[in-house]
């Protein structure tokens, strides 16, 4: 699965994507925030207010409780602002 | 019809290719969203240097896609345009276009709105305003969610 950042999740991470096979224990969007805490101190703490993280997958909007799986392309950002 | 460009763009070309040939369309409807020299201002009054606007390309054009065919259906458009531009912005500098043309004025102005109000809330854009001293991502309004959310009430 494909993995994107953007915004200040992008430079507080310090990478645009992560590319990785889904993990057994991962099935919700929530689920891989979780895991990816685990990946590192950039991740954990970037990931550390989960309210003001926005995910999409497959370039449609979704809530936290989706459900993955490992051709899936997710997206990880704050809250757009456009216009 | 959809633009997603680091180009600035010129409005009255931009609205005279939009109208051209369609002699049904009795007006035109546009907005012009420009780069406001002012930092979030409880944060500070510093003067800013630059906008950058990062996007998530291919959600970028789908969904402003979407949202374009959703005016369509909703109001008797002749034509619409949104160009919406991403990269390093100066304060001043052209941001976004939106444009409707019908018939009759109301639903070029009221589709406008609504593709205005849905850009802020749901296009996947991200700003990073930038001053001498500081680097700040812009946050979202609750005027904004509000003023998105009064299209899902109204009946039309």
């Amino acid at each position: 699965m494909k993995v994107l950042y953007f915004a200040w999740l992008r430079e507080r991470i310090g990478a645009s994507m992560d590319e990785f096979d889904l993990p057994e224990e991962v099935r919700t969007v929530g689920e891989l925030v979780d895991y990816l805490k685990t990946k590192g101190e950039n991740y954990s703490e970037a990931f550390s207010h989960k309210k003001v993280i926005r995910a999409a997958v497959n370039l449609e909007y979704v809530s936290f409780d989706y459900k993955l799986i490992n051709k899936d392309e997710i997206a990880f950002f704050p809250p757009v602002t456009g216009g | 019809m959809i633009k997603i460009q680091k180009e600035d763009f010129n409005v009255s070309t931009e609205l005279k290719t939009l109208t051209s040939g369609n002699v049904k369309i009795g007006g035109v409807a546009s907005f012009i969203g420009l780069v406001r020299d002012l930092v979030s201002p409880e944060k500070n009054e510093q003067t800013l240097k630059h906008m950058t606007l990062e996007h998530y390309p291919k959600m970028t054009e789908r969904k402003l896609k979407q949202i374009e065919s959703q005016a369509i259906g909703r109001w008797p458009l002749e034509a619409s345009l949104i160009i919406h531009r991403y990269g390093k912005l100066k304060p001043g500098d052209q941001i976004v276009l939106v444009a409707c043309a019908s018939m009759h004025r109301q639903a070029a102005f009221e589709s406008c709105s609504f593709l205005m109000d849905w850009l802020k809330t749901n296009a996947p854009f991200w700003k990073l305003e930038e001053t001498a001293k500081s680097k700040i991502w812009v946050e979202e309004r609750s005027d904004d969610y509000l003023a998105a959310s009064k299209w899902n009430k109204k009946s039309k």
